[in-house]
């Protein structure tokens, strides 16, 4: 099949049935369709290659409709090419047929051994990974397709990735704005007296969260008392009441209306839940920060909400609150964040929800005997004084700090050394200061020699450190930490790298594989063997390629890897010759040894 | 006047801390003579002077059994009224050559004292290398002006593998200070040591051959500021010597056993590591080569 190609001179070209066709020449072979119209002007030239062509479809040669080739593509896209005669429409047939067959069978077989246990997650999830990865596509391109490691063996070694992926789905909570709920504005229109407020789950729940006197409402009235509706409005009526700052009109409506007096009280809830927290709060700590916020003050101080510091007649103290609390609440809510995760739009749920969560953080708080106990222990430890206290004798554990000398000087006497008379080397070093000495009696005498260096040896210093420098720049490179690998041209640096890849990959699975203990591991450790020496072939081409100056530094880079190719070699052959010598048991054949 | 001082600070002050080996035992056989290595070396510390005049130096003298500093140039007293008694000194270093003969005679009663294990001919470098560190973090300490400090390092004496713990730890002190060490080696044996310490830390090192064009390669090496060196090249080592002493016998090595938890080196197998006390397992290699023969005798049955 390789090679061949089919052409056709007769051929129309239809993009719909429809179309009357435009004359040309059809060429199909193995890689690309080629369809040119005989008409230079006309614009339908195709190409398409052959990988992408899906299916096909021909009209039959009995029916009375003339020889129509109808080809789809991946793409979705459609082509019917009218052929003179059914022969030729046949014999064009036939080879896209072909063609498709030898595409789609190799595919199958990849994919019908390994999908077996595996499911469509974990293939998207391989194909991700290789896609993001280069060097991994290269190394799997280049050992699965070439059927030197299976799909599985490759992706043995590779679990992590595969594993980890899952991982980073869990999702990120997302937390309360911190803009107040209260800061909501409604809308207007300006014709009528009407204000418009626009209620989203999100504001509810943050209304639930901040006020639990309006949450418990919520849960008693409706929708027994009232619909939702009716609620809000109760609310937002209270709220407006709130800002016109007019306590004598929200008293009066308090007093009619027995719903609407409890969005304006003072909220219950929370001032029991705050008397609560005082009462557990260590006696040690300044409570007047606190007062800001605490619904069991009078409010004789604080701002109001619009920046007025009215006094207000002591009855409708009630119905006032101060800015300052609001925000204190707020930012408490927004600290704690997100206690539930409820994710409804039934308003009733989530308040229930999150009176079930506050009733459980209630029990959990609420203190034992022995939690009591152990507070009040501790608040007398950290109100003592301790002048009025008796001596207190802690045990002492005393410190072991070790002599550094015993570290450094420990193995002392271990050392070995070429043993000289001690008598002689006492004289010896006595000789020696002696003539130090003398040196710098010398030198103190007649001072520093004149010349101090002759010109010629200057000058011979000179030109073999001009040398070594230069020398040591073509080796080397300017910087001593300055890898090798960028100095080379970056085709050879990443044949070089792949190739340290591709050898680790082909080692772990060779020596994972000893001791061979199945015919699979054999035929395994064979085809590894194939490739190993195919990559060492591969190592001594690119070694000779290389251009001269690079070729020594190359080779070192390149010897571990063969070396340790080597080493495995030599452990397969030591191997077979061992099995071989094994199966042969006892025969031993004439002449051999 | 603070504000003068660091209008004429420049990038290129520095600071030189020279570690001078004095070991008797170097010095009794070499081809120099003690006295002309002086004289390159004190003209080279004249040099260096003269680069800038903000420019310091310090030196310290490596003896057998001690070390102590000799010379300082920052000090006022160097100029006092000391009478040369020669003709050639120049007063600048009467007081250095001075106390470095002081300090021969203390280093040689010091040995006299010490009765003498067998050792190593080295001189006692991590002594002056601490002293050295301990001169410049001084010198850090003392405000934010101050000169580039590096130290140049001029060795003869073979490397003593006993002191291969207390150097590396001063190794790794200047690095972390960002203070390069310069390593001259005028000896016969290659000096691990050294090597290693000039390429970690980011200095120079470089054996002379010519030992009396020993000024030229001073002044031209390791004269240059630190500064100055990012635009001049300079000779670098084809490789270094990376090996270590093993902690136990101090011989050295490059292959041998590690603790994994104190990173110790050892160069045969010990049941306890002695620096961390902590216990070793059985050998990896002992248990594997007992599997194996076990599974390779099972499919012969």
């Amino acid at each position: 099949m390789a090679g061949e190609q089919v052409e056709n001179r007769g051929v129309k070209y239809k993009s719909s049935i429809k179309d009357p066709g435009t004359p040309g020449f059809l060429r199909i072979n193995e890689v690309m369709l080629l369809f040119v119209p005989n008409d230079p002007k006309s614009d339908s030239k195709l190409k398409v290659q052959t990988k992408n062509i899906k299916s096909h479809k021909n009209t039959k040669e009995a029916s009375n409709k003339p020889p129509w080739l109808h080809l789809t593509t991946y793409q979705g896209r459609n082509h019917i090419f009218e052929f003179e005669n059914y022969p030729d429409m046949h014999t064009c047939r036939d080879f896209v047929a072909a063609l498709d067959k030898n595409d789609e069978e190799p595919k199958k077989a990849a994919v019908s051994t390994s999908t077996e246990q595996l499911s469509i997650k974990e293939l998207e999830l391989r194909f991700k990974l290789l896609k993001e990865n280069s060097e991994l596509q290269r190394l799997h391109k280049q050992f699965v397709e070439s059927k030197v490691l299976t799909e599985d063996e490759f992706w043995a070694t590779r679990k992590k990735l595969l594993g980890k992926d899952s991982i980073r789905k869990s999702k990120q909570q997302l937390g309360l704005k911190s803009m107040m709920v209260s800061g909501i504005k409604p809308s207007t229109d300006g014709r009528t007296n009407r204000v418009t407020f626009n209620l989203t789950p999100e504001i509810i729940f943050q209304i639930f969260a901040e006020k639990p006197a309006v949450r418990q409402a919520f849960i008693n009235y409706v929708p027994s008392k009232m619909t939702e509706k009716d609620f809000w409005t109760k609310y937002f009526r209270a709220e407006y009441l709130y800002s016109t700052k007019n306590t004598a009109v929200a008293a009066a409506e308090a007093a009619e209306d027995e719903e609407l007096a409890v969005f304006l009280k003072p909220d219950e809830i929370l001032a029991r839940e705050t008397r609560q927290k005082i009462r557990r709060v260590d006696p040690t700590l300044d409570m007047e920060a606190d007062e800001g916020d605490d619904y069991s003050h009078l409010m004789d101080h604080g701002i109001q909400r619009d920046g007025t510091m009215d006094v207000v007649e002591p009855q409708n103290d009630q119905f006032k609150r101060s800015l300052l609390q609001d925000l204190n609440r707020h930012a408490a809510v927004v600290l704690e964040g997100r206690s539930i995760d409820v994710d409804s739009e039934d308003t009733r749920i989530v308040a229930e929800a999150l009176t079930r969560v506050k009733q459980v953080s209630k029990a959990d708080g609420e203190t034992t005997k022995d939690a009591n106990q152990e507070r009040l222990e501790r608040m007398s430890r950290v109100a003592g004084m301790e002048d009025l206290q008796a001596p207190q004798n802690f045990p002492l554990a005393p410190l072991s700090i070790k002599d550094p000398r015993d570290y450094f000087e420990s193995q002392q006497g271990n050392i070995v050394n070429v043993p000289r008379g001690a008598k002689g080397l006492k004289r010896n070093v006595h000789e020696a200061y002696g003539l130090l000495k003398e040196s710098i009696v010398e030198i103190r005498a007649t001072g520093l020699s004149d010349p101090l260096i002759k010109p010629e040896v200057s000058f011979e210093v000179f030109s073999s450190l001009t040398r070594t420098i230069s020398t040591a720049k073509n080796i080397i490179g300017k910087n001593p930490r300055e890898s090798f690998l960028d100095r080379l041209p970056k085709s050879t640096k990443d044949e070089v790298l792949h190739h340290w890849t591709s050898i680790q990959e082909l080692l772990r699975h060779f020596w994972s594989s000893y001791p061979i203990t199945t015919p699979y591991l054999h035929t395994k450790v064979g085809k590894l063997k194939d490739a190993m020496s195919n990559t060492y072939s591969k190592l001594d081409a690119m070694k000779e390629s290389v251009q001269s100056d690079l070729r020594h530094q190359v080779s070192l880079l390149v010897r571990p890897m063969q070396q340790a190719l080597d080493a495995a070699f030599q452990h397969y052959e030591a191997d077979l010759q061992r099995r071989t010598a094994k199966s042969s048991g006892g025969e031993r054949p004439n002449g051999y040894v | 006047m603070p504000s003068v001082a660091s209008k004429q600070y420049s990038d290129d002050v520095s600071l030189l801390v020279l570690l001078l080996d004095t070991n008797p035992l170097f010095w009794s056989n070499t081809s120099i003579t003690f006295s002309q290595f002086l004289s390159h070396v004190l003209a080279f510390l004249n040099a260096v002077l003269g680069l800038n005049q903000l420019n310091q130096v310090v030196v310290i003298a490596t003896g057998y059994s001690s070390c102590d500093y000799i010379y300082d140039s920052s000090l006022t007293s160097n100029h006092g009224n000391f009478e040369s008694r020669g003709t050639g000194m120049p007063p600048l270093f009467a007081s250095l050559l001075k106390k470095l003969e002081d300090f021969v005679t203390k280093d040689e009663e010091l040995s006299r004292e010490e009765g003498h294990e067998d050792r190593t001919p080295s001189c006692l470098l991590s002594g002056s290398l601490s002293m050295a560190l301990c001169y410049i973090q001084r010198v850090f300490r003392s405000g934010h002006i101050h000169p580039q400090p590096r130290i140049l390092c001029l060795q003869g004496s073979p490397d003593g593998p006993e002191q291969y713990v207390a150097v590396m730890n001063s190794i790794f002190s200047a690095q972390r200070l960002m203070v390069p060490i310069d390593s001259c080696y005028i000896g016969v044996q290659n000096s691990a040591f050294l090597q290693q310490a000039s390429y970690i830390t980011g200095g120079v090192h470089h054996t002379p051959k010519q030992l009396d064009g020993l000024f030229q390669y001073l002044t031209t090496i390791f004269a240059t500021d630190l500064h100055s060196r990012g635009f001049v090249q300079l000779p670098k080592p084809i490789g270094v010597d990376f090996r270590a002493s093993c902690f136990c016998h101090k011989k050295t090595i490059d292959m041998g056993y590690i603790c994994s938890v104190c990173l110790s080196i050892f160069c045969e197998h010990h049941k306890k590591c002695s620096t961390c006390g902590s216990v070793f397992g059985q050998s990896k290699l002992d248990e594997a080569s007992s599997v194996s023969d076990k599974k390779r005798k099972a499919p012969h049955t």
